[in-house]
């Protein structure tokens, strides 16, 4: 079992959704986040002061699949999230220690899909 | 000279600035995705600012000043030279001339603030700027001339306009969707309107407008008498049966009656009732509001969509179109019964009223669409009317203002 980590463009938020239905992942946790990679935040000011470093809004989806499917979640994601400059975001994969689903107690592999 | 008529044309000049700023700026401002709020909130409130200059230093001069051909009003009014506490019987005979140009300024100001909902999300701030000092002198200064300045071409026909269908609303309108043409659609829309960031600030920016446009529809009858009353009561009447006109047709059709269609059926009734207000009765007025929320419904859940353009806040689906229903309303139900100075429409056996209602019509949509293309062309080719798709992508308001709205993390 595998948590796969995305952070993307929050207008790309759609089309990954799509693309991930598209091969069967309809199981997501989707966050709103702050954040910074090489497109580097931005300045804001207020009344003169300026304040540098200022971090961007991203868009964060946790996702939980089991071996076979890791695969086709990155592609699906990348397909959806690419538009080929900095900022397009980042995906990470870990290894799961373990799932349960609550309503049916079930656990491991079972319990993910 | 009549204190009543100045100071209630002194109480609606602020009623229609406050139309500007807050009403639309928060009836816009809550429609657009959160990264962009202060780019609504900023434009509106600089046009405030830009327009109120221009319209002393020359706009109004140039849509009321003495008339030159029946085109434009010469300069001699220039920096309100002659613009002074004597009345001027042209326009109105019973309040100071300062105080009717201080009530069309608001009028002046609220007008190109209105086009800001065609391009919302995208357009680059200087870009927008330049264009708005350029059309508010190229197209409003003139239209206005042509339909309400004395010796104007377009009111010498005998056209009827109470309070600007035409010359706010259709013109606004109609370069709206020229410009949501020529600009392109919006990054990552898709045929449905991209999701609102804060319904409460829309609805607040709704209310205030309905508040702010009895100051101009019963204050452009320019005197505290029976007509401005007649326009204030049809006023009300047209918004409030277009507003619950549109949240029924909503639940019949998508299932639910929504906040967001009740406002908007509201401002199309305020749209449409603006032309006719000072002509026709409180049953007609009814009648008008249910007609516009009907068609602007159509125009902007069911044509938008099929067309493709991307008309982000539905500047010309709900202005163009509705100020469009009441032109040509205003020609079939104005009465000479409600307003003697006005004249009777079809419905009153004057076919010729709607003929002009339409020539009129005709002429606004031809000059405001020629005339809007070539300035979006000149503005472009200087310095490019939309931000960069980096820019867009993160937001107008920290690109074009360096500042948020709101904090994520404290």
């Amino acid at each position: 079992m595998k948590l796969i980590i995305a952070i993307i463009q929050p207008h790309k938020l759609d089309a990954v959704k799509t693309e991930l239905e598209a091969v069967g992942v309809n199981l997501m946790t989707v966050t709103s986040v702050l954040g910074q990679g090489r497109q580097k935040g931005h300045t804001e000011i207020y009344r003169g002061a300026k304040e540098a470093g200022g971090l961007l809004t991203k868009v964060r989806l946790d996702i939980a699949v089991n071996e076979d499917f890791v695969e086709r979640t990155i592609k699906a994601i990348t397909k959806g999230a690419h538009t080929g400059s900095v900022g397009d975001g980042k995906i990470f994969v870990l290894d799961l220690a373990e799932c349960v689903r609550i309503s049916s107690a079930e656990r491991g592999e079972k319990a993910i899909g | 000279m009549n204190s009543g008529d100045t100071a209630w044309v002194l109480v609606s000049t602020a009623f229609v600035l406050l139309m500007t700023m807050p009403g639309l700026a928060f009836f816009y401002g809550g429609l657009v995705r959160r990264k962009n709020v202060l780019s609504i909130l900023m434009q509106c409130f600089i046009i405030l600012c830009v327009i109120s200059i221009q319209w002393v230093l020359f706009g109004y001069s140039l849509a009321f000043g003495p008339d030159f051909h029946g085109i434009i009003g010469n300069l001699s009014w220039a920096g309100l030279n002659h613009v002074g506490a004597t009345p001027n019987p042209d326009y109105a005979a019973t309040i100071p001339h300062s105080v009717f140009m201080a009530f069309q300024m608001m009028f002046a100001v609220i007008t190109p603030a209105l086009i800001i909902g065609a391009y919302a999300e995208r357009v680059k701030f200087s870009a927008f700027l330049i264009f708005t000092i350029l059309w508010a002198t190229f197209v409003y200064d003139p239209l206005a001339h042509w339909v309400w300045g004395a010796g104007g071409w377009i009111k010498s026909l005998g056209a009827l306009d109470y309070a600007g269908g035409i010359v706010v609303h259709v013109s606004s309108g109609i370069s709206a969707l020229v410009l949501a043409v020529v600009l392109g659609k919006r990054i990552g829309y898709n045929h449905k309107p991209i999701r609102p960031h804060n319904l409460p600030f829309t609805v607040l920016g709704a209310a205030l407008l309905w508040f702010g446009w009895f100051g101009f529809n019963a204050g452009s009858a320019l005197a505290a008498d029976g007509i401005a009353g007649n326009a204030f009561v049809t006023t009300n009447t047209a918004t409030a049966a277009a507003g619950l006109a549109w949240a029924l047709i909503e639940w019949w059709h998508n299932g639910s009656p929504t906040v967001l269609g009740v406002a908007t059926g509201a401002v199309a009734g305020l749209v449409a009732i603006t032309p006719a207000c000072g002509f026709v009765n409180p049953m007609n007025a009814m009648f008008i509001g249910i007609i516009v929320a009907m068609v602007c419904y159509v125009a902007v859940a069911i044509i938008k969509g099929k067309l493709g353009y991307d008309d982000s806040l539905d500047t010309f689906g709900v202005h163009g179109v509705g100020g469009t229903v009441g032109t040509i309303a205003t020609g079939i139900f104005a009465e000479k019964a409600v307003n003697a100075t006005g004249n009777n429409g079809l419905l009153f056996g004057n076919m010729h009223q709607l003929l002009v209602q339409c020539i009129m019509w005709v002429v606004a949509v031809v000059f405001a669409v020629v005339m809007t293309y070539i300035l979006y062309k000149i503005v472009d080719a200087i310095i490019g009317m939309r931000v960069e798709e980096k820019n867009e992508i993160v937001g107008l308001d920290l690109t074009q203002q360096s500042e948020a709205a709101y904090t994520v993390i404290e």
